[in-house]
């Protein structure tokens, strides 16, 4: 039954081993997907690729399909399972800083990470920023404070608030996933610019 | 690689993390252990009396030995062994021709303070936040999702010497 760790009683020792094993199959994975490249992770808000969006609804469907399967046979006490608190203040306007982060340098800190461990100069640059805009958030904290506690709803879940079964709610993201993939294609044919994507 | 595979194998890994953690991926939160290490390193007493530090050490905790941190030490691991096979380890700027190098790499920086910033305030990035909320169907990560992505798309316009 799991999850494995939380439920039994597993040494310090094995659970670090494990995070580096998973690490490393998160690491390959992203930079399998094309995720070290500062231009490709770009192209995604201007059409030309949508790789992005490709790999990370197929990678939240696989999860979140693996999970209700889990679920339902048992595998898994998603009563234990973390689901993200929900601030609504912090969340939005986190979000939004995050974005203007990722379009004007280019990655998010996992893909800099995975990005840097390629040769990236650009990258290392960015989770040298990363460090600083933590260390300036944990600096200025008690100007945030408030707003970073603001609008507590507790971790709230999407199918809860529209009223549907989480099975329901699997299913739909499925479909505006597919339709969303869809459309990535379609963009890619519109906004082709081969001249940047076979250097990348 | 196919990007739906990688998408799969990726899934794949994360739903790993949570069998087995009950937890999903991460990324900011090993950039955060990084900082307060640092800052306790510098001052243990000014980390232990600032609310934002205190609760990564308290009782002699050692931010670095943290589930996350390892992860991310995987990352570089496993980003390396794939680059490796796919003839990609390069040092390399990655840029528009139409900016300097210099350029590239300021914005660089900027851009990773926002999203370290807006990683804290927004509570975890696209990693732990936006991915991994949205496989356990949880509200915030779908809000953080659209926020990053809405803020990209409505912000490109700006930004595109940089990159087409």
């Amino acid at each position: 039954m799991g999850p494995l760790i939380p439920l039994n009683d597993i040494s310090e020792e094995i659970n670090l081993l494990v995070a580096f094993l998973i690490g490393i199959g998160f690491g390959f994975s992203l930079e399998q997907a094309g995720f070290s490249s500062s231009r490709k992770l770009a192209g995604m808000f201007y059409g030309y690729d949508t790789t992005v969006l490709k790999v990370f609804f197929t990678a939240a469907i696989t999860a979140m399909i693996g999970l209700t399967l889990f679920n339902e046979l048992g595998m898994i006490d998603m009563s234990i399972v973390y689901v993200n608190d929900y601030f609504v203040r912090s969340a939005i306007i986190g979000g939004i800083i995050m974005g203007a982060g990722f379009i004007i340098g280019g990655f998010c800190p996992g893909t800099s990470a995975c990005a840097a461990a390629i040769g990236k100069i650009d990258a290392m640059y960015f989770l040298l920023g990363s460090l600083i805009g933590i260390f300036i958030f944990g600096q200025t904290f008690p100007i945030w404070e408030e707003l970073y506690m603001a609008d507590h709803m507790g971790p709230v879940k999407i199918s809860d608030t529209l009223g549907v079964k989480d099975g329901v709610m699997v299913l739909i993201v499925i479909i505006v996933a597919t339709l969303m993939f869809w459309l990535g294609e379609k963009a890619e044919k519109r906004f082709k610019r081969e001249d940047i994507t076979k250097e990348i | 690689m196919n990007p739906y595979l990688a998408g799969l194998m990726l899934g794949v890994v994360l739903l790993a993390a949570f069998y087995i953690t009950g937890r999903g991926l991460g990324a900011s939160g090993a950039m955060k252990s990084v900082v307060v290490s640092s800052v306790a390193a510098v001052s243990r007493d000014y980390a232990e009396s600032s609310h934002y530090y205190s609760k990564y050490i308290a009782d002699g905790k050692n931010p670095m030995k943290s589930w996350l941190v390892f992860e991310m030490l995987g990352v570089l691991v496993g980003g390396f062994i794939s680059g490796a096979i796919s003839g990609r380890l390069k040092f390399k700027i990655e840029k528009s021709p139409k900016i300097t190098n210099r350029k590239r790499i300021i914005l660089a920086v900027i851009g990773g303070i926002l999203f370290g910033f807006g990683s804290q305030l927004g509570r975890g990035c696209t990693s732990g936040a936006a991915l991994s909320g949205m496989a356990v169907l949880s509200l915030a990560g779908y809000v953080t999702l659209m926020a990053i992505f809405g803020t990209g798309f409505a912000m490109a316009y700006f930004f595109r010497k940089n990159w087409i």
